[in-house]
């Protein structure tokens, strides 16, 4: 036991690979409220951070969680939180300033059933619009969704790594049983995984703007006591921070928080496409569901029905030309998800026009079985 | 004649202190009403720093949402404007990232006291060195003239239309009882206390609080015809009562006045402090090994 704790490989939870992800990527601030399933994120960061000389702080809710989380990446940290579906629904006022002043931080959303409290021990995917569209106004939103243990971890990283490159905040969408299953994994050397750090100014102070436009897009970000005077507002703001009226500057900050993202997809987008190839018919998952789904699609392989799979792991912005692409040839298309039907939708939307988009849903706090996507291959073949 | 002159130079210079940690170019004039209590409030916070001579670089003011909320926007520090309520929640964040920064919080009765009653105690409890200035203007200023925890009772507000029924907080017992280091009441018209105690409150290693009493003619004065800027600051000066002669004072004697100075002060143990002191517990124990 003892060599698995310590070893290379390790025998751990979701919620805990998260946690070893964050310290993986360089996590140097914690904020969090209490609930389930998240909290084993929050008990392993008040664990190891003191211990890596990193900070870890148990607010009183949920919405200073959010509001810690961003003043400490204001203040220069790497800046996390994590928690499940009504603390999410506290968070978005404060997740929406972190997009307007273009804050990194990484928030993560293990699932459970809602609305309300709902179902605090069960598994759910119907947060998934939410990551999208939580906040009030318009913004482009970045959601991950791991469906392992290992991916648990990497996605982790990958979320510091694009909420520090893009200057945004990051959602990472698991789920009760993701967050509670244990799966051996083989922890990644230093080095083995890209780490990122937000890019910083190199020009004097008083050249500085906070909010400046870039060929990139993405503005570099001095923190707070490193000698560069700035204001930061989650009103509408000029380049420099200022509030602002005036409607071509309102048209600048709205089009810089769009098009930082939009532009550089081809960095964000992750899916992953499995027996495509000569695949008629495609089912298309995230999260643990494309674990069944995975299963699923071997069982009809072996009766020689020609299917396979599709798994975003870059959920928001919706991978578009990739899923597009893999669809090309396929007639008939079935979308398994918990929720009474999120990602369907955008399917729907790029789905090749000759297709057929099925939905599969569940909604009673159980895992989709592979059975259940069999049975479905079978009635809409 | 030449005492005259003495007088002037000094202004000067006092005025000068004021422009040196004003942002240069831009958002002036100000979003504030003539006579709003907001800017004299700011003047000391200036003149406070300016007499412990810090470094603009190390200081991070940081505001919620109203008028008296809108202050950081003019300063030149770091500045951080968020939500509603929010303000010392945030600054929690900053300080506990960096604490070798001085973190000052602007925040109004309603930002602090309803929206952000909560981050506002367990800020106290925790003992975090934050200095909080809370402007209460017994008003929602920003949004037109609501009541808020400190609109008086039986005084008149947008939302209370036949006068307030609601009770009140004390402000500064709240903050004394939640476990603040050092709790003070100022006011608007009188400055130069004002500016002792802000500047006592950045000296002091802990949450501090400063509440002053400021005064929105714009709309509870002109609810409750208290009058113009003037009446309003005028009345501060007939009603406030130095600590130190409303200790000797019967109890008769303080109705209708309350108590300004500083009211409390601890020693407590300060949150980064402790915090620190655990990551070097468990460095030497994992030295040990
Ligand atoms: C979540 C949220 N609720 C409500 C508001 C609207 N709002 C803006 S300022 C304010 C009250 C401000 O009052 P106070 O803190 O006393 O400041 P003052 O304007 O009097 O200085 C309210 C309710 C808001 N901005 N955000
Ligand atoms: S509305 Fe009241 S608080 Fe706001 S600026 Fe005017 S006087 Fe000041």
């Amino acid at each position: 036991m003892s060599n698995l704790r310590k070893g290379k490989v390790r025998l751990l939870q979701g919620n805990e690979a998260c946690v070893q992800g964050a310290i993986y990527a360089g996590i140097d601030f914690y904020a969090g409220y209490p609930i389930t399933p998240s909290t084993e994120i929050a008990e392993g960061l008040a664990r190891e951070l003191p211990r890596l000389g990193g900070r870890f702080i148990q607010m009183e809710d949920e919405i200073g969680s959010i509001a810690a989380v961003i003043g400490a990446a204001n203040a220069g940290a790497k800046a996390m939180t994590a928690t499940s579906g009504p603390g999410y629904s506290l968070m978005v006022e404060n997740i929406g300033y972190a997009y307007m002043t273009e804050t990194p931080c990484v928030i993560v959303n293990v699932q459970r059933g809602g609305p309300s409290t709902g179902l605090p021990t069960k598994i759910s995917q119907s947060d998934t619009m939410q990551a999208r569209w939580g906040t009030h106004g318009d913004y482009t939103a970045i959601a991950l969704a791991p469906s392992s243990v290992r991916e648990c971890f990497e996605e982790t990283v990958r979320a510091f790594n694009l909420s520090e490159r893009f200057r945004t905040p990051v959602t990472v969408l698991t789920d009760e049983v993701l967050g509670h299953m244990r799966e051996l994994m083989t922890m990644p050397e230093p080095g083995e995984l890209e780490v990122m750090e937000r890019p910083k100014p190199d020009i004097p102070a008083d050249w500085y703007r906070h909010f400046e436009m870039t060929p990139s897009m993405v503005s570099p970000m001095a923190a707070f006591g490193e000698g560069y005077r700035y204001n930061v507002t989650g009103l509408t703001h000029d380049r420099e921070g200022f509030p602002t009226a005036v409607p071509s500057e309102i048209n600048e900050k709205l089009n810089k928080l769009r098009k930082k993202i939009e532009r550089f997809t081809d960095e964000i987008y992750k899916v992953r496409t499995e027996m495509m190839d000569d695949a008629r018919i495609a089912v298309i998952s995230y999260g643990t569901v494309a674990r069944a789904a995975h299963q699923a699609i071997k069982m009809a392989r072996e009766r020689r029905v020609h299917v396979g799979a599709i798994q975003p792991l870059t959920i928001w912005p919706f991978p578009d030309p990739i899923i597009s692409d893999a669809l090309k040839n396929v007639k008939k298309i079935i979308v398994a998800e918990l929720n009474m039907g999120q990602m369907v939708n955008e399917i729907k939307r790029i789905a090749p026009r000759n297709a057929e988009v099925f939905f599969l849903g569940r909604y009673d706090g159980e895992v989709m079985t592979p059975q259940q996507i069999l049975d479905k291959i079978r009635e809409v073949k | 004649m030449e005492k005259d002159t003495v007088v002037k130079e000094k202004e000067v210079q006092r005025s000068d202190v004021v422009h040196h940690y004003l942002r240069p170019k831009k958002k002036f004039p100000n979003v504030w009403c003539a006579g709003c209590g907001n800017g004299i409030v700011m003047g000391a916070l200036i003149r406070a720093i300016d007499k412990l001579k810090l470094d603009k670089n190390d200081i991070v003011v940081v505001s919620g949402i109203g008028c008296s909320s809108r202050m950081p926007v003019y300063l030149d520090f770091n500045t951080l404007h968020t939500t509603h309520g929010r303000a010392i929640a945030f600054a929690t964040g900053v300080k506990m990232a960096k604490p070798r920064l001085k973190v000052i919080v602007i925040t109004g009765d309603g930002d602090a006291m309803a929206i952000g009653g909560n981050h506002f105690i367990h800020a106290c409890r925790r003992n975090i060195d934050i200095t909080v200035v809370l402007i209460n203007n017994k008003i929602y200023g920003m949004t037109g003239g609501q009541f808020s925890p400190t609109t008086t009772a039986g005084a008149f507000a947008t939302t209370a239309p036949f006068g307030n029924y609601e009770k009140q907080f004390d402000i500064v017992k709240l903050a004394s009882a939640a476990g603040a280091s050092y709790v003070a009441r100022g006011t608007v018209y009188h400055e130069q206390q004002l500016e002792k105690l802000i500047e006592g409150a950045i000296v002091k290693k802990g949450f501090s609080l400063v509440e002053v009493v400021s005064n929105c003619h714009t709309y509870y004065g002109r609810l409750n015809r208290e009058g113009d800027a003037v009446a309003m600051i005028s009345w501060m000066k007939d009603h406030a009562m130095p600590i130190q002669a409303a200790v000797k004072l019967p109890p008769e004697k303080m109705v209708g006045k309350f108590v300004t100075g500083l009211i409390h002060e601890t020693d407590a143990t300060e949150f980064c402090e402790e915090y620190d002191k655990l990551v070097q517990r468990l460095k030497e124990k994992e030295a040990q090994k």
